[in-house]
């Protein structure tokens, strides 16, 4: 079964009255259970775009999406589906007014209105587990943007999600920083989370992904593993971009 | 009164959504509305005007009230039983605009398009209408038709006025929080109310504190309108006192060196806030 399964997505954006840009022209594209999904492509080829109109941060002009085969639509509970959908931004999004603790219990406690105490548990575990124990009580300007970043991981796992989304993680991390982050999502794709990732780093996709997905321009080029799509893209668009970019 | 409304809060906005997007940091710091100048550490000139401001009226009302006693003592001391009815009015004021601006803050940056109208159409609406002639319309209109007794009427029309300006404040400083803040709070499964509450209303607070302190300070200037409605605030006082001794000119000297004394210690508090809230990120 499909976790995610996406169905001939478009998404324009009207930028003035008259023009109006294609960011993701008919993409389709399904993710299993327990699979890492890679998105690559060239910035402004509608990667993030994709990725946010899964959990409707972006309402998509036309096209299906089903989560758990259950159509996230307009009318479905968005609220349901984004608790079980963690996303992790580019740019952290902590919220700098809460403790590290409190960004990573306010919505177990909020949404699901878990107890404080086991709350408080559960992010120290999950603390743990992104390796920042001693980092609850600080507050989020206090930190380096690796560790803002594991915080955020942390706090999307503390809502248990069955679907990891990451948009661009490692993108504003200083480079010594951008290791730390791709060790955690490589031990959280190896526990078996469903992850799709739009990552600009090919070492990681090519160490954590089960498929690649190559955008360019609002379409989706090609799909395949990675040792397939690194070594010998059936497309001369992926062939020029893997060029560009190795 | 107050001077540029609208190029100001133009101004404002202006600098508030032309803040670089996806920064993690809130450090937009509102501009301030009226013209105190707001001293900080940073900036001797000001800091050093404000100073220098200060030890004149503050030295030159001790020495009239301790070497000039006839008349200035007993000016003083009739002027400053105003002072309670003044800070009554504009401390009571101000918790009503703020109310009243979180509702027109939020209103005009809710979804629904009538809610944003209504609240539009009440900011045009008070912005438009001079504050005297708001209160002498609530005093003395609607006087006739039910009666208000002027110290309600005054913190009505101070709260109706000042919270418009102050639904501006809120509009801005809920706008100055990253519109990564929102998503982040939405994609964890908060609604959109739960979010407002729990993550964007702190940060906007943090915000614009100094920019309520600032109104705070304007209102305060601001009621000394209210003397017209015969509330014995400082300036009606005075005017009193006048009445009954002629002393125009001394009095008035009296009323204006203790609204500026007032204004400057308040002043000088909110730039401290400021400095705190700047320090704590």
């Amino acid at each position: 079964m499909a976790r995610i399964r996406v169905e001939n997505l478009c998404k324009d954006f009207v930028t003035d009255a008259s023009k109006s840009i294609h960011a993701v022209k008919n993409a389709s594209l399904s993710v299993e259970e327990g699979e890492v999904v890679v998105i690559i492509g060239p910035s402004g080829s509608g990667k993030s775009t994709l990725l946010r109109t899964i959990n409707r941060l972006e309402i998509p002009t036309s096209g299906k999406i089903f989560f758990d085969e259950v159509e996230v639509s307009s009318n479905s509970d968005i609220r349901h589906i984004r608790e079980e959908v963690g996303m992790v931004f580019q740019s952290f999004n902590l919220f700098p007014h809460l403790t590290v603790l409190e960004n990573i219990t306010l919505a177990p406690m909020r949404v699901k209105k878990m107890a404080k105490a086991e709350a408080h548990a559960l992010a120290y575990t999950l603390l743990e587990r992104v390796g920042l124990s001693e980092k609850a009580n600080s507050h989020p300007n206090q930190l380096s943007g690796g560790q803002q970043q594991r915080v955020a991981i942390a706090r999307a796992l503390a809502m248990n999600p069955k679907v990891m989304l990451f948009d661009e993680p490692t993108s504003a991390l200083d480079p010594e920083m951008i290791k730390e982050v791709l060790d955690v999502m490589l031990s959280l794709a190896k526990s078996g989370m469903t992850m799709l990732i739009v990552s600009h780093e090919m070492g990681f996709a090519t160490a954590a992904a089960d498929r690649i997905v190559f955008m360019d321009e609002g379409e989706i080029i090609e799909v395949a593993k990675p040792e397939v799509l690194f070594n010998n893209p059936q497309s001369k668009r992926t062939e020029k971009f893997l060029k560009h970019i190795l | 009164m107050k001077k540029n409304e609208y190029g100001e809060h133009a101004n404002l906005v202006k600098k508030l959504v032309s803040r670089p997007p996806e920064t993690q940091k809130v450090s937009t710091k509102i501009q301030m509305t009226d013209g105190v100048l707001i001293p900080r550490k940073d900036d001797h000139h000001v800091f050093n005007s404000w100073r220098l401001t200060f030890i004149i009226a503050a030295g030159l009302l001790t020495f009239l009230v301790i070497f000039v006693p006839t008349p200035y003592r007993s000016i003083f001391l009739v002027v400053i039983q105003g002072a309670p009815t003044t800070f009554q009015v504009t401390i009571i004021s101000i918790i009503g605009a703020i109310i009243i601006g979180l509702f027109v803050g939020l209103g005009s940056v809710a979804k629904s398009y009538i809610v944003n109208m209504i609240s539009g159409i009440y900011v045009e609406f008070i912005r438009g209408i001079p504050l005297l002639v708001q209160l002498i319309f609530i005093y003395y209109a609607m006087g006739r038709l039910f009666r208000i007794e002027g110290m309600l009427a005054a913190i009505a029309a101070l709260s109706i006025c000042f919270g418009a300006y102050m639904g501006e404040i809120v509009r801005a400083g809920i706008q100055a929080i990253p519109k990564g803040q929102m998503e982040a709070a939405i994609a964890l499964g908060l609604t959109r109310g739960q979010a407002f509450r729990y993550v964007i209303l702190p940060q906007t607070i943090k915000v614009i504190l100094p920019a309520i302190g600032n109104e705070f300070i304007s209102m305060l200037k601001d009621s000394s309108l209210v003397s017209t409605i015969a509330l014995t605030d400082i300036l009606r006082k005075g005017r009193e006192h006048i009445a009954r001794t002629f002393l125009s000119l001394e009095t008035m000297f009296v009323v204006a060196l203790v609204y500026l004394l007032i204004t400057l210690i308040l002043s000088r508090l909110v730039g401290i806030l400021e400095e705190r809230l700047h320090k704590n990120g």
